[in-house]
């Protein structure tokens, strides 16, 4: 019985924390988003495919923990043009599954779909999202990012938010 | 409203120093495009690596037309329709591959890679089908220069090197990055689409006046060193080769620098392998040279843009909507250096990049923005009073002055009034 509440006290630990993550990027929060980066951080958006080697083949994003930074305080700058003014969002982020544990880290799934409003018009995002999550205390903090996005093979519009 | 006949005045639309928003916007003109620029002239298809062993194919485009880029048992290339002859349908639906036959889904027509129809189901329907006259339909023309394939749908006209005239020179500069003195297309294409007419992608290419300002976000964050080269002190240089080619001109301030590799923001101390491989190709003074001057910046009309560490193709998907595409240049023998060029492309450009989004935010703004009048101009007149000619006879001017616009509208009018 401990076993089993303890699975979902950890399913529902996991999940506020990517409902917080996913609200930070709706609400552009930039800074508060990448203080949930550990510092070897690695955030991934394949291209052509959701299982190429980034190291070989080209990405949507492929940004180390610097990168990462770099990017949010490009957004902090306020003249990232394409982000000003800066895209209306909500997201909803479901079926969410614990893939693997083990006292360091957990390996986490979800789906997740995206409603953009920007100047261009209205665009639906939609991604399988896999996570690394390494434990910090009561909190996590996010090792890897992937966002396999479903039409990541064919050409899409400009993708300046954080997704 | 549509402003255009079928033959406009082009004087009336095209001056040398503005033209007319209505250019960017009417569909009657896009279709007029078609016919005389993107199936008439060279246009960028591919490039051989992509196909390197034989029957490798690749799927590609010109203008509006599918198009199948292939290797045949020979090693010999071809630029096929993507269309099967019996009934029209999309012979190939995979993106690349290898493949000795390609075979219809629709009827079972059967094609060789080289485009010949070798086979059809029931043959017995059929009497005496020429299979001469049903194989795959072809671009007329096809050519390549190092190693960058072009086709043109006009059986006769310029061959690819008259077209490419000058800015030949750019693409031997560009293999020379190389110490086996090669080009390679081999990381993937990010496709990032835009809600604008493919000429303000193309103007863009090589407009030194904007970075300052469109890019001043990633420049006020990133020590890139990029920023100074388009500032209003630059040395840096727009020209104009002709034919509608067009190029910025960083070696000047490269040649200031006096560093190799710092075009690229390194140094030799960290592409050491690279380094000894060019001294030991071309011999350390060449090299050096070489590694000081960098790679070109041009763009090679209508459709092929060099950007020093990656390739842009352009492509027209409608008036107002267009893919580039993108991907790291690879040069052979090059690993170390190969490896920061996949790096750095992916940083900068694509759907996310740090400077591409917002290049592709101004076409889309300016897309909306030529909405608003059908009379407006716009106004190139940047640099003419400092434009002169350089020691081949190409016109040159300030990196940031519209030399490179006010070509590209003087060859464009030359295409759309031939009939």
């Amino acid at each position: 019985m401990l076993q089993v509440q303890s699975k979902a006290d950890l399913i529902h630990d996991v999940s506020q924390f990517l409902f917080r993550e996913a609200r930070y990027a709706d609400d552009h929060r930039y800074e508060d988003w990448e203080a949930l980066w550990a510092d070897d951080g690695v955030y991934w958006i394949p291209a052509n495919g959701d299982d190429i080697d980034p190291e070989r083949q080209m990405s949507i994003i492929y940004d180390n923990r610097s990168r990462i930074g770099l990017r949010v305080k490009q957004l902090l700058t306020g003249k990232r043009h394409t982000q000003e003014p800066q895209s209306r969002l909500r997201r909803i982020v479901g079926d969410i599954e614990v893939v693997k544990e083990d006292d360091r880290e957990l390996h986490v799934a979800c789906n997740t779909m995206i409603f953009e409003s920007a100047l261009r018009g209205d665009i639906i995002w939609a991604s399988r999202n896999e996570f690394v999550l390494r434990r910090d205390g009561d909190d996590f903090r996010i090792a890897r990012k992937k966002v396999s996005l479903v039409n990541n093979h064919k050409a899409i519009f400009t993708l300046s938010f954080l997704v | 409203m549509n402003m255009l006949a079928r033959s406009p005045e082009w004087g009336d639309l095209i001056r040398r120093d503005r033209v007319r928003g209505g250019l960017y916007r009417d569909p009657a003109i896009f279709q007029i495009e078609l016919e005389r620029i993107w199936y008439r002239t060279w246009v960028y298809v591919g490039h051989e690596s992509e196909i390197s062993k034989p029957h490798d194919f690749v799927r590609k485009s010109i203008g509006l037309q599918p198009i199948l880029m292939t290797r045949g048992q020979d090693g010999r290339i071809h630029l096929l329709l993507n269309r099967c002859t019996h009934r029209g349908n999309q012979l190939c639906a995979k993106e690349h591959g290898n493949a000795v036959n390609f075979t219809c889904p629709f009827h079972a027509w059967n094609f060789a890679s080289d485009g010949r129809l070798v086979g059809y189901a029931f043959p017995d329907g059929y009497q005496g089908l020429n299979r001469e006259a049903h194989g795959l339909g072809r671009v007329p023309r096809v050519a390549s220069y190092k190693g960058f394939i072009f086709g043109s749908f006009a059986a006769d006209g310029p061959s690819l090197e008259e077209h490419l005239g000058g800015a030949a020179e750019t693409l031997d500069r560009l293999a020379m990055t190389s110490p086996e003195g090669e080009i390679e297309i081999t990381a993937g294409f990010l496709k990032h689409r835009v809600r604008a007419n493919w000429k303000f992608i193309l103007e863009n290419e090589t407009d030194g006046y904007h970075p300052a300002f469109v890019h001043s976000s990633i420049f006020a964050v990133a020590d890139s060193g990029i920023g100074n080269l388009y500032g209003a002190k630059s040395t840096a240089l727009t020209r104009d080769y002709g034919n509608g080619h067009t190029e910025l001109d960083l070696r000047p301030e490269f040649r200031k620098r006096d560093a190799p590799l710092s075009w690229f923001g390194t140094t030799i101390e960290r592409l050491p392998d690279y380094a000894a491989r060019m001294n030991s190709a071309y011999g350390e003074a060449k090299a050096r040279q070489i590694m000081i001057d960098g790679t070109p910046h041009v763009m090679i009309f209508p459709n092929l843009f060099i950007a020093e560490i990656q390739m842009f193709v352009i492509e027209p998907l409608g008036v107002e909507d267009s893919v580039q595409h993108v991907t790291a240049l690879q040069f052979k023998g090059a690993p170390d250096l190969n490896r920061r060029m996949r790096q750095q492309t992916m940083g900068s450009v694509g759907p996310a990049g740090l400077l591409l989004a917002d290049d592709s935010e101004m076409y889309e703004r300016t897309q909306r923005g030529v909405h608003a009048s059908d009379t407006d101009w716009i106004y190139l007149g940047r640099g003419e009073h400092r434009e002169r000619r350089d020691g081949d006879g190409f016109m040159v001017g300030h990196a940031t002055d519209e030399v490179p616009s006010r070509g590209m509208w003087r060859h464009y009018r030359a295409l759309m009034e031939q009939a």
